[in-house]
């Protein structure tokens, strides 16, 4: 609990000392975000419906991570989540009003369970690097879907990059006059239930622990950790398309190119800062998001600091984050440390 | 006839930053260090050059600044990754969110905007030079590769830390080295990206050029002359895009195919369907437990594992009569 706190104190501060440098005030800034995060009901309420993509890739980053892969493909994965959402939704416009909203969330678990299923399955059984793997596959996705927009399902409405209007039966009723936020936010909140429901109390999810821990040992408690390798990258796909549902059916109601800010990147900030833990993530996606809504704002408040501030912020956040084993190491082996440890030698090592 | 020289020049024109990038990424992961972050070292030369360009006119000038800037910006990511022994792939990803914040930070501070910066001159752009100063590298890249001891100190780091470590070799610092040499060729192409192929700096124009350039090492088997013909096959993609937008072919053959044409052919390379691609042994591995890089101190491989073993058994027999002492 410390450790990330810490690092998120380490990672302000620094940033706040760009700021400086690039000659804006850094308490200005810092008034800005928190007035824009927490100023209003409706603020806050953004503040949650950015939230709610980042939990999503953040618990599918966190699912690869404990099975000792690194899902760097969460972008592509949530890429065609939603554009197997948006496709269903255009292609069975006349689906019984109950059923769409379902049909449409199980449409987006497929599209990136399949696509997360790839990298898995080359891993698993042709040993190549997921990393490189899903880096790849981030670019192929990119180009199916916007092949898809612009030539398949291309809006006739206006010559914006983004796909015809599905039903109003896939969209999901207001939650909150003026916001965007949606009842996939609560969908997300069960999911990181669900994740932590699944990994700690599950013979599968202790299975995916142990592979990631040690393949070897796992392999000889009769494990296949290929199936494990595989089942990791397929629901870390999943969750990764459930972004889908609150891009689509939350706000929008159709596929807009571009429309993630890196969500699936950002998931990996949120994954390392909530320590592997779903309600770690839980706190690190809030935090994220409270970081993406308050950037927004410091374009039209402060005279130099603009939106790619959250870009710096975040990096900071992950480089702190991501030197903190090797610290708590030098920490461990220092000898202050360890004559603390020990009080009956009284400070002294021999 | 024509058009055929025309597509081989722009193949050649749209390849030259990614002859750099790749070569780069070579020198690094050859090292033993995996280089996600070469999209972000583009787009800190892109931008570097790009304003050196528009206060020092002279192109020349340019390049140089964004290497030494590129190069500076690899020590970083090389501190995180290598001396303080960070996940390669985590701190690479941070760096790339680095660059890709503080760039436009940093455009807002100079020129007033965030996206682009002022057009330069044509005499503050290059011509044909970096093409040539590109195929120069490759060279350069294989025999350092081939011919020199720090070659073969870098190769080994890559492959067998431990034996350049018994051989009495820091290979911490050998790795710091690479990273160096690697930022000061993928700052000559961040530079090419703005004073070559456009005539500005722009927020978005490395374009996954970094990643292509990954691609294309891996495609190239981790050896700088495939690496060439790599770059050469991935620049043909872009460049028939480039061609066929537009065209009446565009209506049959959808452009994102060509898009992702690289990106498929090295998924494929990757998997082992078609000749295996195999990566330096000890890549993605940090220094292991005692070949620890301390700072400030130069002990060799024999003293740090005789005082971690001293060290250890310290502390067992601490522990032994402490728990006596409880008895």
């Amino acid at each position: 609990m410390i450790e990330p706190l810490f690092a998120v104190v380490i990672g302000v501060l620094f940033s706040l000392i760009a700021v400086k440098i690039l000659g804006d005030s850094p308490l200005l800034v810092l008034k800005v975000l928190f007035k824009s995060v927490f100023g209003s009901k409706e603020d806050l309420a953004t503040t949650l419906f950015y939230t709610t993509p980042l939990i999503f890739t953040g618990l599918s980053v966190m699912i690869s991570l404990h099975a000792g892969l690194f899902n760097i493909g969460a972008e592509g994965q949530l890429l065609m989540g939603t554009m197997a959402l948006t496709a269903f939704g255009l292609l069975f416009p006349n689906c019984p009003a109950v059923l769409a909203i379902p049909f449409a969330i199980v449409a987006a678990i497929i599209g990136g369970a399949l696509y997360g299923l790839i990298p898995g399955f080359l891993r698993a059984y042709r040993g190549s690097h997921e990393v490189i793997m899903t880096i790849m596959l981030n670019f192929i996705a990119s180009g199916v879907t916007s092949y898809l927009v612009l030539s398949r399902f291309k809006t006739t409405e206006n010559q914006n990059a983004e796909t015809a209007s599905l039903q109003t039966i896939y969209r999901f009723p207001e939650l909150l006059p003026r916001t965007p936020l949606n009842d996939s936010f609560f969908i997300a909140l069960f999911c990181v239930i669900l994740c932590s429901f699944f990994l700690w109390k599950t013979k599968l999810g202790y299975q995916l622990r142990m592979v990631g821990e040690n393949p070897v040992a796992a392999e000889k408690y009769g494990i296949s950790s290929k199936k494990i390798l595989v089942l990791a990258m397929t629901l870390s796909g999943a969750l990764a398309g459930l972004v889908g549902v609150n891009e689509i059916c939350g706000v929008s109601g159709k596929f807009r190119m571009g429309f993630s800010p890196d969500y699936g990147f950002m998931g990996i900030a949120v994954a390392l800062l909530g320590r592997k833990k779903p309600f770690g993530i839980l706190g690190a996606a809030l935090l994220f998001g409270a970081l993406h809504k308050g950037t927004a704002d410091l374009d039209l408040e402060t005279e130099k600091v603009t939106r790619d501030f959250s870009l710096v912020l975040q990096a900071f956040i992950i480089l702190s984050v991501s030197v903190s084993p090797f610290i708590r190491k030098k920490l461990m082996e220092s000898r202050w440390m360890i004559s603390l440890m020990n009080p009956s030698q009284n400070g002294v090592v021999k | 006839m024509n058009a055929f020289l025309e597509l081989l020049l722009s193949t050649l024109r749209v390849a030259t930053p990614l002859l750099f990038a790749a070569q780069a990424g070579l020198l690094v992961e050859r090292s033993g260090v995996i280089h996600i972050a070469l999209e972000g070292c583009l787009l800190v030369g892109a931008f570097s050059a790009a304003v050196a360009s528009h206060y020092f006119h002279s192109p020349w000038i340019a390049a140089g600044v964004a290497m030494i800037v590129t190069a500076l910006f690899s020590l970083i990511y090389g501190f995180f990754a290598i001396l303080l022994r960070a996940d390669q792939i985590v701190s690479a990803t941070a760096m790339n969110f680095l660059a890709f914040g503080l760039v436009p930070l940093f455009c807002k501070m100079f020129f007033d905007v965030t996206g682009s910066t002022p057009q330069l001159e044509l005499a503050d752009r290059f011509s044909v030079q970096p093409f040539y100063v590109a195929f120069v590298t490759v060279i350069i890249v294989y025999g350092l590769l081939k011919y020199t001891r720090f070659g073969l100190q870098l190769t080994a780091a890559g492959e067998k830390p431990e034996a350049l470590a018994t051989a009495g070799i820091n290979v911490g610092w050998v790795r710091m080295k690479a990273m160096f040499l690697s930022g000061l060729i993928v700052g000559f192409g961040g530079a090419t990206l703005s004073l070559f192929l456009s005539s500005s700096f722009s927020k978005g124009m490395t374009a996954g050029r970094g990643f292509m350039a990954l691609a294309a090492l891996i495609f190239g088997k981790w050896k700088p002359i495939p690496t060439l013909f790599a770059c050469l096959f991935f620049g043909l993609t872009e460049a028939l895009q480039i061609r066929i937008e537009g065209t009446q072919l565009s209506q049959i053959l959808p452009l994102q195919l060509i898009q992702v044409l690289p990106y498929f052919v090295t998924i494929v390379i990757l998997s082992g369907f078609i000749g295996k691609s195999r990566a330096p042994t000890a890549i993605g591995r940090p220094l292991f437990l005692f070949l620890v890089f301390v700072l400030g101190s130069g002990c060799n491989f024999v003293e740090v594992t005789q005082t971690q073993k001293s060290f250890e058994v310290k502390t067992f027999e601490k522990k032994k009569t402490n728990s006596q002492n409880l008895k």
